[in-house]
């Protein structure tokens, strides 16, 4: 089939069609294989409506395929629990989960100076040996609660399921609760066992549950400040919290807790008393914010920091939230500040990778907003999936009632949540929201990524190694974005690729700074004198001159 | 401070393990499984443990590490992986065609008691398995043992499934090179080939994780021991196997199976333990140890005895896999540093014994614990302080609060590049371990030394 010549990357030049690329993805698995991976490869276009294609997400991994994707235990401990530095994690497992979930995600946290807690430099695991998988393993966690509380004395310890903990039926909710009363303060489990879902977005909705049930709504102080917003789904990987910080703090606007990154325990019990949940990814965190807004009556947007037109975007829409002019102003005027240095070398950037071709296969939000990054300097995102996202975050948040709910999905507990009879305080008027909403302001909603992708990309979800080559060998972009176990397979193929799991060693990459960070790493990137020197001299030019021959 | 919660004062705890010095067996039987040519390892069990074991070793290596996973869902982990692993192979052999699908387990399948090869011959039964191709496995438990476990089974895996003995002795010695980087398994043959002496090694991880870039990726490069050569270790003279925990069982199902005659060595770390290596292969293969050799060996000493003063007396910590504590720690105490706390996430009362043995001529004492955990080795450290810290890229935490210089080693080295290229066993893999101790120490004293005894010269 036409593949993109080494001169020309820019598919107008050389149109490929996407319906030959799908066949080509399917052409070699079994029929079976085939049949199910052709729902989860999809050639996007939007109809008049707007509507885009139905797309197979949130299914079970073909075994044997070569996924990325990770486990349930990944997402609860590692995603979401992981960046919250004051709690003491213990993994109850043998002692590889808790290993390599150890410092390994970028998250950067602050703690405060000298003795402020911080745990996430710590792995803690039970450790299960073979006789605890034989007699239980209820007794060694109980002592191992017992001697992290009496090492660290900490205001929480949770304990996190492995896969055989949920076999051999340990009861870790009873051992937490055990222990909590007995030492007088948070103690609560996960059970995030690894084989639970079909990829670590089970995790996630776990471990919102468990934030939920256990932390949020525990302490009612009420912070000073005028604008109050939470911000879910947001890591910190490599500092992207710390700009976001700098640019709401600059704003006027006070962050009552991020869900996760730099997170502190405090900030979770304390959440409900914000006025506006923010949700960043979509995937991992949105649970939280609908289950808040049911007890408490917090209303949820769905924001974006990356991209600096999108982090424009979104001060304007809190600003917007509030309804105060003080506050547009004050947006405006942070806005204005900070755009000229992001458009000075946007420009300049943009001059030299206008028209090349960007692919992403990563998580649950990320390739969907990256895209505005590599769109803002002009390049072009040909083909992005998600790693263990839902539908409605490919399709929109409109298909959601039409879901249909299967057996792996149906295993993760959906929290049953009531209006809070003391603490329950719409934050808009029912009349309010209505007039907000006649006049364009969108709550609760996520258009998805197919939308805003152009006609004629393939969008591939949970995207194999297989498929990962043949898409590689076929369009040559100038740059692949997804995860560690991707990296180095695409840069052998002569292809630069930057992880968006953790950035490489990069970041921030959020916020106007992060943006202009962004614009220059990837520049470095596709436009790197590195990838010229894959050959030799002798290898370009395997002639022999005969003159230095001896006789 | 990054690890301002560890107290100075030591409390013994049983059930919490903090700050682990080592991590699960699949992860060493995975790395052992891309020692063979053309094969995909993969890992039955959730899929987490696939991706977990992938990363980190990707993360160590830099290089692409591909593996495969049954994706067991709770339905699987209720009624058996049996459906699963059967699509794997057959999606396997279809997709990617390897040689050979080498088949770890995890606690989620030993736990629920899944029979790999009963799996295996079902699949062959259904026709999955096209001919000439293998499906081999190995039980690894994640509650038992540690990566080496998971490395050391893996390899006895090859022994079981393809050593075959055909009655006729060959000129060749089997080696067994132990958990150790690709950069030290391309060292122990060059000196095996160097001593003219011809040899099976297995597994070999050499050009398969330390692969040049060429701009063309292949998923099963040049390297790795061939399904032919596994076969042909059942016939040869003797197997040195290099470590005892990651190499004894491969080398003693050798001659339990094939009557190939074993010796079980240090991993040739220092000169002392290459001496040994050396030595053994010298006698095995009854030739003579060619001068380059001798002039390598030399070339390690001078080292010592140019830079005794900065070796004598410095005490180091160390941390890591076992049988690389106890070659690196005869070797440090061969060049009059003193090894004064050592841990290793490995139970044995052998080890510990072992280092008491090694280290007894030490004129300081010597705290020694296994199975034991780095907060421990921290604690140890507030409580008597060290000037070098040998271990991996998780020490750097303490290095760094505690102000100590670091020489990585080990397994995993997540945040510098080298291992994979550079070795450390042989003669020449000491003197980078030597150059690398004297940086670290060097420039220390370089940093702290008052103006007025600041040195050109060292």
């Amino acid at each position: 089939m036409k593949v993109v010549s080494k001169e020309t990357i820019s598919p107008e030049v050389e149109p490929i069609d996407p319906a030959a690329v799908k066949q080509e993805l399917l052409r070699k698995v079994p029929t079976k294989v085939a049949r199910k991976r052709a729902k989860q490869i999809v050639i996007n276009s939007l109809a008049e409506n707007q509507d885009v294609p139905e797309i197979g997400a949130n299914t079970r991994t073909i075994p044997g395929i070569i996924t990325q994707r990770g486990c349930t235990y990944a997402g609860c401990k590692g995603v979401v629990l992981g960046p919250t530095r004051d709690i003491v994690n213990i993994t109850h497992g043998p002692i590889g989960c808790g290993f390599y979930s150890w410092l390994t995600r970028r998250n950067q946290t602050r703690a405060q100076e000298p003795a402020g807690e911080n745990f996430m430099t710590y792995c803690f695991s039970t450790d299960m040996q073979e006789e605890d998988i034989v007699f239980g393993g209820e007794k060694k966690l109980r002592a191992a609660i017992q001697e992290a509380y009496d090492l660290f004395k900490p205001k929480a310890i949770s304990v996190f399921s492995t896969c055989p903990v949920g076999l051999i039926g340990d009861d870790v909710h009873s051992v937490t609760r055990e222990m909590k009363e007995q030492l007088g303060i948070n103690v609560f489990a996960f059970s995030c066992e690894g084989y639970k879902g079909v990829s670590q977005s089970a995790g996630h909705h776990i471990a919102n549950n468990g934030l939920f049930t256990h932390i949020v709504g525990l302490d009612d102080t009420v912070q000073e400040g005028k604008y109050k917003i939470n911000l879910l789904g947001e890591y910190n990987i490599g500092g992207d919290a710390f700009e976001i910080d700098r640019i709401l703090k600059d704003c006027g606007i006070t962050l009552v807790a991020t869900f996760s990154g730099n997170s502190s325990y405090d900030q979770f019990a304390n959440s409900h008393t914000a006025d506006l949940n923010t949700i960043m990814c979509h995937r991992s965190i949105n649970y939280v914010a609908e289950m808040m807004e049911t007890k408490f009556g917090i209303p949820w947007i769905k924001i974006n920091f990356i991209g600096a037109e999108a982090s424009a975007k979104t001060l304007r829409k809190i600003a917007n939230y509030f309804e105060d002019p003080e506050l547009i102003e004050r947006v405006e005027e942070v806005i204005a500040r900070e755009m000229p240095e992001v458009i000075k070398v946007r420009d300049e950037i943009r001059a030299r990778c206008q028209g090349k071709l960007a692919m992403l296969f990563v998580g649950g939000s990320r390739a969907h907003h990256y895209q505005e990054l590599f769109a803002e300097i002009g390049m072009k995102t040909i083909s992005a999936g998600y790693e263990f996202a839902h539908r409605d975050d490919y399709e929109g948040r409109h298909v959601l009632p039409n879901l249909k709910v299967d057996a792996d999905s149906r295993n993760i507990e959906e929290l049953e949540v009531h209006p809070d009879p003391e603490r329950y305080r719409p934050r808009k008027s029912a009349e309010d929201l209505a007039r907000m909403q006649e006049n364009g302001f969108r709550f609760k909603d996520y258009d998805g990524m197919m939308r805003e992708m152009a006609a004629g990309t393939l969008v591939i979800d949970d995207i194999s190694q297989y498929e990962t080559e043949r898409l590689l060998e076929i369009y040559k972009p100038a740059i692949f974005c997804a995860g560690i176990k991707e990296k180095f397979a695409v840069q052998k193929s002569g292809i630069p690729m930057k992880q968006l799991h953790s950035y490489d060693s990069g970041g921030p990459y959020a916020g106007f700074k992060g943006a202009i960070n962004f614009y220059r790493e990837i520049d470095r990137m596709v436009n790197s004198q590195i990838w010229t020197y894959l050959k030799a001299p002798w290898q370009e030019n395997p002639e022999l001159a005969a003159k230095y021959a001896c006789d | 401070m990054l690890l301002r919660h560890t107290p100075k004062e030591i409390n013994p705890r049983k059930a919490l393990t903090i700050n682990p010095a080592k991590t699960c067996q699949p992860i060493g039987a995975m790395y052992a499984a891309l020692g063979i040519h053309s094969c995909l390892p993969h890992s039955h069990g959730s899929q987490g443990c696939c991706a977990y074991h992938r990363s980190t070793l990707t993360r160590h290596y830099k290089e692409p590490v591909m593996a495969a996973t049954s994706s067991f869902t709770e339905g699987a982990s209720v009624f058996g992986g049996q459906a699963n692993l059967v699509q794997a192979i057959d999606n396997i052999f279809t997709i990617y065609d390897p040689d050979v699908i080498a088949v770890h387990t995890t606690c989620l399948s030993e736990t629920i008691g899944d029979d790999i090869p009963q799996i295996a011959r079902k699949a062959e039964a259904d026709g999955k398995i096209p001919s000439g191709k293998f499906v081999i496995h190995v039980n690894t438990p994640s509650y038992v043992g540690t990566h080496v476990t998971g490395f050391a089974n893996m390899t006895k895996a090859m022994v079981d499934y393809f050593a075959k003995s055909t009655g006729t002795r060959a000129n060749r010695i089997n080696i067994i090179p132990g958990y150790v980087e690709p950069s030290d398994m391309e060292e122990i043959k060059r000196i095996a080939e160097m001593m003219g002496v011809p040899i099976v090694l297995f597994p070999d991880t050499s050009n398969v994780l330390n692969r040049p870039q060429t701009g063309k990726y292949e998923m099963f490069p040049k390297g790795g021991v061939t399904v032919e050569a596994l076969m042909s270790t059942g016939d040869s003279m003797a197997t040195i196997g290099l470590g005892r925990m990651a190499s004894s069982p491969a080398a003693r199902a050798l001659d339990t199976k094939c009557k190939v005659p074993c010796e079980i060595l240090d991993l040739p770390i220092g000169f002392k333990a290459t001496d040994r290596f050396v030595d053994t292969l010298r006698k095995t293969a009854a030739i003579n140890v060619p001068d380059a050799l001798n002039e390598e060996r030399g070339r390690l000493l001078d080292i010592v005895t140019d830079m005794h003063q900065y070796f004598y007396g410095r005490k180091v910590a160390l941390a890591g896999d076992a049988d690389q504590l106890i070659a690196l720690t005869e070797f440090l105490v061969s060049i009059d540093m003193w090894p004064v706390h050592i841990v290793t996430g490995t139970a044995g009362k052998d080890f510990e014994a072992r280092i008491r043995e090694i280290t007894r001529n030490v004129p300081h004492p010597v705290n020694v614990s296994a199975p034991a955990d780095m907060f421990l080795l921290h604690q140890w450290i507030k409580n008597e302080p060290v000037d070098l810290l040998i271990g991996n890229t998780y020490l750097k935490y303490i290095a760094r609060d505690e102000d100590i210089p670091l020489v990585r080693f080990g397994f995993p080295i997540l945040d510098r590049v080298g291992h994979s290229y550079f070795p450390t066993v042989g003669y020449r893999g000491g003197m980078r371990l030597l150059e690398k101790i004297l940086d670290a120490l060097m420039d220390r004293q370089d940093r702290d030394a008052p103006e007025e005894s600041f040195e050109l010269v060292m």
